[in-house]
């Protein structure tokens, strides 16, 4: 049996080096030279400000923008603490929740119903999408704000939508940050 | 539950059985091939491994827990002193004394269970030299002991089950790191990080500063689907966007997960010279398996009706989940890392409803066998399927015997000591949390959510998943200690009696088919098998989850909250 201590110390000592270090630094350095944009964050510039990342959710509140989902990260939108809410179907403090932000989002938007993914928590709390019919359902409060036609940004948001490819392959979706970054550009200030 | 959805969930099983089929066969080859290779023998002459040598199945048990012991020691160091160490560019102070203890036991038993946020605790250092290397190991591990348990049955009158080191080495540098690299090489192509880089500031649209955390990401995601860890670079696992960017993403995580538990059973049809031997337990597995996803899926569009009354255009439960995924690829999900023993997690199996957040629940609790984790799985299965034969062979008064293997007494007493291990440490430990302050007050949800809490707790500690109904907070050292005594009980005390099953058959002879053996190769035996882990998974859970998920669901029918 003591023979074996021999081996186990060595052999985890090469593993380490080779799948601990060696692995990994060599995948940063293909990513690196191969894929720049996407493996340093897929980040989002102006001009040299980073404004975020096309992958990771931010936090919207005013009307001049389209809203994401509600998100548990830190106090919301928090990219260094990532977290869902974690409420299970019978919390009490999940349904108050959704009552005040049901109730916040249809004032706001004149809306009787709401879809599904407007006042539920995302499970990263950094959810870059909505659905098509939130985006929509958002265009008459954004189009008042900004002083624009509301058919004008209806057709901002149907070309931001993003469709499954064949119909069949992922969801329908649109990404918040490119939308609202659509929306500053086609009215600067 | 649409077209599209049941077509995506579909498609993906096709291509793992496509994949896992060749892997299963080259596997074979490569677990019986009696030449090292040039790389084996330099690395062998190193280390002292005589590699012509095999192993009794104790020796061959105790190896595997020297170098997991080396392991567990080696991570628990490099937690605690990470600030001493490099790539710390967040500039984290050690990880405290339980929760270092917990997230080592978790890495070295293949569960990955984390009572931590990773961008918040781990410098990039642990994530790499620490956790990385035990995502590939412990998976290694795994497969040796399958392959070791695989051989107890191809061989006639034999002493010995292999050499633990070389069937570690060969898992590890053949079967996981390629993977890992073609993996990890799509996953940076669709988009995870893959820097040293600890984080970056943006100002947001809105003029808010956000930190967004970054790192190694792709090549940690590669092995931690492959080696079904589940361990995740971010607190969110796969639900964040850099870990699961798209849907796309998605599909290849699902599908890594998948393939080397499905690869194993081809595996081992092969080497005990009957393909069709494998096939019937493969088949066994993603029967179960698929209907489990369709009861979640099925769940989870019908939704709580309790969030009626607020106007919502459609059922559909999103809380919880990524817009990106929607409900399909998030059922799917859900099932696959607990019918593993991955714990990776796309959506928030907290938030699901009480029927949905049941199935993951239970399909660790039956053992994490469909078709389970990396080796474990094969292994929890072969267990399965001695008992019933057994059974099988009280009903027609036969002494029965699986693939030639007389099934004696021994084995028998062996099997239900291992099978018994989890719903004592699962129940058990349930039971005393459930009664002490000290462990309720890490509840995040009352009523019966929140003794769900804590069963998911255990039973994804001791089937060493990793996943969680991620309300409870687990960082306490009550449920450090707790959780990480479960998982190494969940892990080597389930070994040990296997690996003495698998030394008991090694030593008998083979006797051949006749006329009168118990075919186990057919739909009678699936079926059976299927009846066996229902009803053993049935009488040992029930009670509880009754207490839990399924007394949550009528409540939430009633219209009744807590």
């Amino acid at each position: 049996m003591l023979s074996q201590l021999r081996p186990s110390l060595i052999l985890f000592a090469f593993f380490m080096l080779l799948t601990g270090i060696a692995y990994p630094l060599a995948m940063t350095g293909v990513a690196q030279a191969l894929f720049p944009g996407k493996a340093n964050g897929s980040l989002v510039t102006d001009n040299g400000t980073v404004r975020g990342s096309e992958l990771i959710g931010q936090s919207f509140m005013s009307d001049r923008y389209f809203w994401p989902r509600i998100s548990a990260a830190g106090n919301g939108y928090d990219a260094a603490a990532s977290s869902g809410a974690n409420l299970g179907s019978t919390s009490k403090k999940l349904l108050d929740r959704i009552a005040a932000d049901a109730e916040r989002v249809k004032a706001a938007n004149g809306a009787s119903t709401l879809p599904p993914d407007a006042v539920t928590a995302s499970a990263s709390g950094l959810d870059p999408d909505i659905s098509p019919d939130y985006a929509l359902l958002q265009v008459a409060r954004v189009a008042k704000a900004r002083n624009l036609a509301e058919d004008q940004v209806r057709t901002l948001v149907e070309n931001q939508v993003r469709n499954p490819l064949l119909g069949i392959f992922g969801e329908p979706r649109v990404n918040v940050l490119a939308l609202n970054r659509a929306l500053d550009a086609m009215t600067p200030g | 539950m649409t077209f599209a959805g049941w077509l995506q969930i579909i498609l993906v099983f096709a291509i793992v059985i496509a994949a896992a089929w060749p892997l299963g066969i080259a596997m074979a080859k490569l677990f019986t091939r009696a030449e090292p290779t040039g790389l084996e023998r330099g690395l062998y002459r190193l280390a002292g491994v005589d590699a012509g040598k095999e192993q009794s199945w104790a020796t061959y048990t105790f190896a595997m827990l020297a170098i997991n012991f080396a392991g567990f020691v080696v991570l628990y160091l490099l937690q605690r002193l990470q600030f001493h160490l490099p790539l710390d560019p967040q500039g984290f102070s050690g990880v405290s004394e339980p929760l270092a203890f917990n997230t080592a036991m978790s890495f070295v038993t293949n569960t990955n269970w984390q009572s931590y946020g990773g961008e918040t605790t781990m410098s990039h250092f642990v994530q790499m030299a620490g956790l990385t290397v035990q995502n590939f190991l412990s998976a290694a591990t795994g497969i040796a002991l399958a392959v070791a348990v695989t051989r107890a049955f191809a061989r006639s009158e034999a002493k010995t089950l292999g050499n633990f080191w070389v069937d570690l080495t060969r898992a590890t540098v053949y079967v996981l790191l390629p993977l890992a690299i073609v993996v990890g090489l799509a996953f940076m192509a669709l988009g995870m990080p893959q820097t040293l880089q600890g984080s970056v500031e943006a100002t947001t649209l809105e003029g808010a500063r956000q930190v967004i955390a970054l790192g190694p990401v792709a090549s940690q995601e590669a092995i931690k689907q492959l080696g079904t860890n589940g361990g995740g670079f971010f607190n969110a696992n796969s639900s964040h966007p850099f870990e699961g960017p798209s849907a796309w993403s998605d599909y290849l995580s699902i599908i890594a997960m998948l393939v080397v538990s499905s690869a194993l059973p081809v595996m081992f049809g092969r080497m005990v010279g009957d393909i069709r031997q494998g096939r019937a337990l493969l088949i066994a597995m993603l029967v179960m398996l698929i209907a489990a996803v369709g009861a979640i899926y099925w769940a989870e569009a019908n939704g709580n009706p309790l969030l009626s009354q607020y106007g919502f255009a459609s059922a559909a439960n999103f809380e919880g989940k990524e817009v990106r995924f929607g409900l399909a690829m998030s059922a799917l999900f859900a099932a696959v890392t607990t019918g593993l023993s991955c714990g990776a997690v796309n959506t928030m199996h907290a938030s699901l409803t009480p029927l949905g957040g049941l199935v993951p629940m239970f399909l660790i609790q039956l053992g994490e066998i469909l078709p389970g984790g990396v080796g474990s799985g094969l292994y929890g299965i072969i267990v399965m399927a001695l008992i019933s034969v057994f059974v099988a062979g009280l009903m027609v008064g036969r002494t029965p015997d699986y693939l030639g293997k007389k099934i004696e007494s021994k084995e028998m007493k062996l099997a239900i000591l291992a099978i018994l291990i989890l719903p004592l440490v699962i129940l058990g430990f349930t039971a005393i949390s459930a009664m002490l302050p000290l462990a309720l007050s890490s509840l995040a949800n009352a009523g019966p959510h929140g003794l769900s809490e804590i069963l998911y707790a255990f039973s994804s500690a001791a089937g060493n998943n990793g996943s969680a109904f991620a309300g409870l907070n687990a960082n306490t050292p009550w449920f450090n200690t707790t959780l990480g005594i479960a998982m190494a009980l969940g892990r080597f005390a389930y070994i040990v009696p296997v690996m003495a099953i698998a030394g008991s058959l090694a030593a008998k002879k083979k006797i051949p088919q006749t006329q009168g053996s118990f075919p186990t190769h057919g739909a009678l035996f699936i079926a059976l098998l299927i009846g066996v882990i229902l009803i053993l998974g049935g009488l040992q859970y029930f009670p509880a989850l009754a207490l839990g998920p399924i007394v949550e669901h009528f409540a939430m029918l009633a219209g009744k909250s807590f």
